[in-house]
């Protein structure tokens, strides 16, 4: 067990110049465009402060509340995701000589460390998964560049939305490994503790007291009523037979009806990882710049095999969607693409509540689940 | 092994030459230009590349040619798509990039000592050729070597050379099919599938490698159930919209598999529930 | 899904010569024509590799030259232009209509959804001096066409990308993707869900950049129906929040008012604005004579979005939360 230290509120922002000083460039929520986003953090003022977020299926308001905090809300539409697994990449650049040679370069981009201030539990589990898959064998190098250094300030969730679901796949709001120095935020400061040797060294930097046994217990009681109050939750935490043996179910057709094949909950899902390359050719014909951008699978493209589309409608794609991220992911990854973020559900412009289909397609895992410990 | 495998920049390879298969089909000879890269270049029968026009795009091609000669790699196109279009008229001395070997290929470790029967569909027969090269180049250690191949029109025949000299090979059975014949055609009429109720099998001494359109490749897997083979010794190779190569970029995600990285070639026995389910 | 035309010559332009490129216009407002007189740089490096040989906004006029690439930009609006785009067909290897108007009509294939002569008997006190067809059409209504880039104006990138593919021997790539995509590759976030702004972004091809949005405003369709478009479920959604049906209606009736899947849209709202010129028919302004809503809501038109503008600011507490 780690020891657990108290940072008050006003020494916030050592912990920000602490971090510039190791030379890591900050990058944290603040609000922009009617709800929280990640971005270049240098002042901790910038913080939402007093601000909480408003999540409904569909929709999302940010309120202004009367207290001190700054993490007093559930998250963003992104958070980790678009900072290391690139919205849009260069992968290579060709360019052809008079002879009709070719040469192929790619130039990394020369690249600071950085450091994420304000990761929650459920974005931690996310960034496991996206490890697993970009950093494994074969690693992605511009991921594996970008994950190299990243120093991660995760803070407990204790004003969950209505849409999050992280206690029931096991991700939050508490956060147990992945992080750097994991906070838990108080009125008077927050509860920190170091789960890494840079967080650490960090630790050791910082004007850090013992917290009273008051602000202990205050800190596990806010995060487990964080979890207590979470109204929604998955039929089970491995639901890939019930899914597989469900593909005909009428609820199929039924969501279809309901789905705009938009993929936005593609796009704020913190585990979605697939992709698309594009060419950029430069209208002189000398040259060419080779591009990958994120895609989703209710795109045309995504499912294109020489000449057609395997699934050419909404059904099948909402279909290959689900049944991927909390099927087919269990044998890819050991475990379920979701982690319980709920920005599916929020940031689908028509409220598609994934738990809400997934207990409809799988009513018959929900008899029998078995809840891993 | 370079970059090249992984989400690099590829390698420059050069038109050696090209075969005019048929209408809509060619082959094309490809050296890579690098000569490090080019001795270090394996791959394995059942393989593909990831072939890259610059401007363009890219697209994944099987290897068609003999694994023991990999400095001079076949890959036969049929001009489908933007990309394919652009290849399909590719002449000698053209360069393009290309990344690869990618997948899981053909189990010919599994199938030593056994009787390969080969069931190609179409271009199906491309992705079998290096395996059926790789047979041929160890004959001893293989048993009976049955090729069936199938095309809708007579005219879609390509590679009938090869098979002519195939057929003459000792312990080697080579049945055509055309479903919409001409009248030179002097083979079966009917689907490729038909042919399996006529050659000598030995199911229990068998492994069967199967390559073709989808609706073919399921029809002759369940027949050759029937005829007694276990699951675990019919193959088939998958095509999905590969882009990567390495199961990055999701493309070619089916049911548990990127079909990329966990094949293009699979068993059976890991597919028969999903294959044929209607979009995956 | 067919095969994408073949492009008009090799990829190592084995025509001998530069490729002929025109540039035609039919009833639009040279938007379109702009947008790649706007391509800076790379309009010169565009004279290099083309033999431009009609491009008016460009001051090269040769309406009547043979070109192995044309660029449309317009609608067949009139007479003479259901003529010439015959002419411009026959004389051009690979035609590319560009543009909303090109590809769809544009904003004044409106009036295919009204009594046109009506609408010109109202304003021309001399209406026989106006060449009007009663329907403003897309290109591809008139001829085939290899391929269409849509936008208002068309996408300078998209143009150029396309010339380039050409050059390359290459069919130029078809963007499918819907502005949702885009705009969160992008960064941007959803105005739908943050403001219940009546966005299209769901139902339309990018090609923008995601314009609108990352302007905090809501996507209005400029580019018309991406693959797919879930027109019906979008129409739903901004009526549960609090669109009437007119206003539902008018939000897909910009400049891709013609284009199919936003046409089911103004004939579910109300079935007698049967859309299309294909439907152009004598009784049609009889029909509409008893569509007063449909009239009226037509004739004003131009008034603009409606309920798409709404407070960018945080709202207080409104509802209940959890």
């Amino acid at each position: 067990m780690t020891a657990t230290h108290f940072l008050p509120r006003q020494h916030l922002q050592t912990l920000l110049d602490q971090l510039d000083a190791l030379g890591y460039r900050c990058i944290g929520p603040q609000v922009r465009d009617g709800t929280i986003v990640f971005d270049r953090l240098s002042d901790a003022t910038a913080l939402p402060v007093g601000i909480g977020a408003h999540q409904t299926p569909g929709r999302y308001r940010l309120e202004h509340q009367d207290h001190p905090r700054c993490f007093a809300w559930a998250n963003g539409p992104q958070a980790l995701k678009p900072l290391l697994f690139a919205p849009q990449e260069r992968l290579w650049r060709t360019e052809r000589d008079d002879a009709g040679r070719l040469s192929f370069t790619s130039e990394p981009q020369p690249m600071q460390r950085q450091a994420i201030i304000g990761v929650r539990a459920c974005d931690l589990a996310a960034l496991a998964l996206q490890d697993a898959h970009f950093a494994g064998p074969r690693a992605d190098p511009g991921y594996s560049r970008r994950r190299r250094d990243l120093l991660l300030v995760g803070v407990e969730c204790g004003q969950p939305a209505n849409t999050c679901f992280c206690a029931s796949t096991g991700d939050g709001p508490a956060i147990s490994t992945g992080a750097d120095l994991a906070l838990t935020e108080l009125d008077t400061g927050f509860l920190v503790r170091a789960a890494s040797e840079v967080g650490s060294a960090l630790c050791d930097a910082l004007p850090l007291r013992a917290p009273s046994d008051e602000e202990r217990a205050q800190g596990a009681a806010e995060i487990e009523q964080a979890r207590l109050r979470q109204c929604r939750s998955l039929p089970g935490r491995n639901l890939r037979e019930s899914l597989f043996a469900n593909l005909d179910h009428p609820r199929w057709d039924e969501v279809a009806t309901r789905c705009l094949a938009c993929g936005n909950c593609v796009a704020v899902c913190p585990t979605c990882f697939c992709s698309t390359e594009r060419e950029q050719p430069s209208i002189d014909g000398s040259s060419s710049t080779h591009l990958r951008l994120w895609d989703s699978c209710f795109s045309a493209e995504h499912s294109y095999v020489h000449g057609r589309l395997l699934r050419p409608d909404t059904r099948t794609r909402y279909r290959q969607w689900l049944t991927h991220k909390l099927g087919g992911w269990h044998d890819q990854y050991g475990r379920s693409g979701c982690v319980g973020c709920g920005r599916c559900i929020a940031w689908c412009p028509v409220g598609i509540d994934l738990t809400a289909e997934t207990n409809a397609i799988c009513a018959d895992a929900s008899e029998s689940a078995q809840e891993a410990p | 092994m370079s970059t090249a495998t992984a989400m690099g920049p590829p390698w420059e390879a050069e038109v050696l030459s090209r075969d005019d298969e048929t209408q809509s089909l060619c082959t094309l000879h490809l050296r890579l230009t690098d000569a490090d890269a080019r001795a270090a270049y394996r791959f394995l029968p059942g393989q593909f590349n990831m072939l890259y026009v610059p401007a363009v795009g890219g697209v994944p091609i099987s290897i068609a040619s003999d694994p023991e000669q990999p400095q001079r790699l076949a890959h036969t196109i049929s001009a489908v798509g933007r990309v394919t279009r652009v290849l399909a008229r590719l002449s000698t001395g053209d360069r393009i990039g290309l990344r690869g070997p990618y997948g899981r290929g053909w189990p010919l470790d599994q199938a030593e000592g056994q009787d390969l029967v080969v069931v190609t569909g179409g271009l199906g027969c491309a992705p079998v050729v290096a395996a059926i090269d790789y047979a041929l180049a160890r004959r001893a250690d293989f048993g009976q070597l049955v090729i069936l191949q199938g095309v809708k029109h007579a005219a879609d025949m390509f590679w009938r050379a090869r098979y002519d000299a195939w057929a003459e090979l000792p312990n080697t059975v080579v049945r055509l099919a055309a479903d919409q014949p001409d009248h030179h055609w002097q083979d079966h009429v009917g689907l490729v599938t038909d042919l399996l109720d006529e050659i000598p099998l030995r199911p229990d001494a068998s492994i069967a490698l199967i390559c073709g359109p989808e609706p073919m490749m399921l029809a002759a897997a369940k027949r050759l159930v029937a005829l007694g083979i276990s699951d675990d010794r019919i193959w088939l190779s998958l095509e999905r919209g590969f882009q990567c190569g390495v199961g990055h970029c999701g493309h070619c995600q089916l049911g548990p598999y990127f079909v990329c990285r966990d094949g293009p070639v699979f068993p059976w026995s890991e597919i028969s529930w999903l294959l044929g389910q209607k979009g995956f | 899904m067919t095969s994408p035309p073949s492009p008009p010559f090799e990829p190592a332009n084995t025509l001998g010569r530069r490729p002929r490129l025109a540039v035609h216009k039919l009833s639009s407002c040279d938007g379109c024509q702009l947008a790649l007189l706007n391509a800076g740089e790379s309009l010169l490096t565009l004279a290099e590799r083309f033999d431009i040989v009609h491009f008016a906004e460009a001051g090269i006029i040769d309406v009547d030259a043979e070109a192995d690439i044309a660029l449309v930009e317009g609608s067949v609006s009139t007479a003479e232009e259901a003529k010439r785009i015959q002419a411009i067909r026959a004389r051009s290897r690979w035609l590319m209509p560009i543009g909303a108007c090109a590809t769809a009509g544009g904003p004044q294939a409106l009036r295919n959804l009204a009594d046109a002569e009506a609408w010109i008997a109202s304003l021309y006190p001399e209406p026989q001096h106006i060449d009007a067809r009663p329907t403003a059409d897309a290109v591809a209504a008139h001829v085939h066409v290899e391929l269409e880039l849509p936008g208002c104006p068309v996408s300078t990138t998209q143009v150029l990308a396309a010339l380039a593919s050409l050059l390359a021997g290459a069919t130029p790539f078809a963007e499918q993707d819907k502005v949702c995509l885009d705009c969160k590759r992008r960064g941007q976030v959803c105005v739908l869900v943050t403001q219940d702004a009546p966005c299209l972004g769901p139902v339309t091809v990018t090609g923008c950049d995601a314009l609108c949005t990352s302007l905090g405003r809501a996507c209005y369709g400029c580019y018309g129906p991406a693959e797919n478009p879930e027109v019906a479920t979008l129409a739903q959604r901004f009526a549960e929040l609090g669109l009437d049906a007119e206003a539902v209606t008018r939000r897909f009736l910009f400049q891709q008012s013609g284009a199919e899947p936003f046409q089911q849209r103004v004939r579910a709202w109300h079935p007698k604005l049967q859309a299309g010129s294909a439907t152009a028919s004598a009784d049609r302004g009889r029909d509409l004579a008893s569509a007063d809503r449909g009239s009226s809501m037509l004739s004003s038109m131009t008034s603009g979005m409606t309920s798409a503008d709404r407070n960018l600011s945080m709202t207080s507490k409104e509802d209940d939360d959890d």
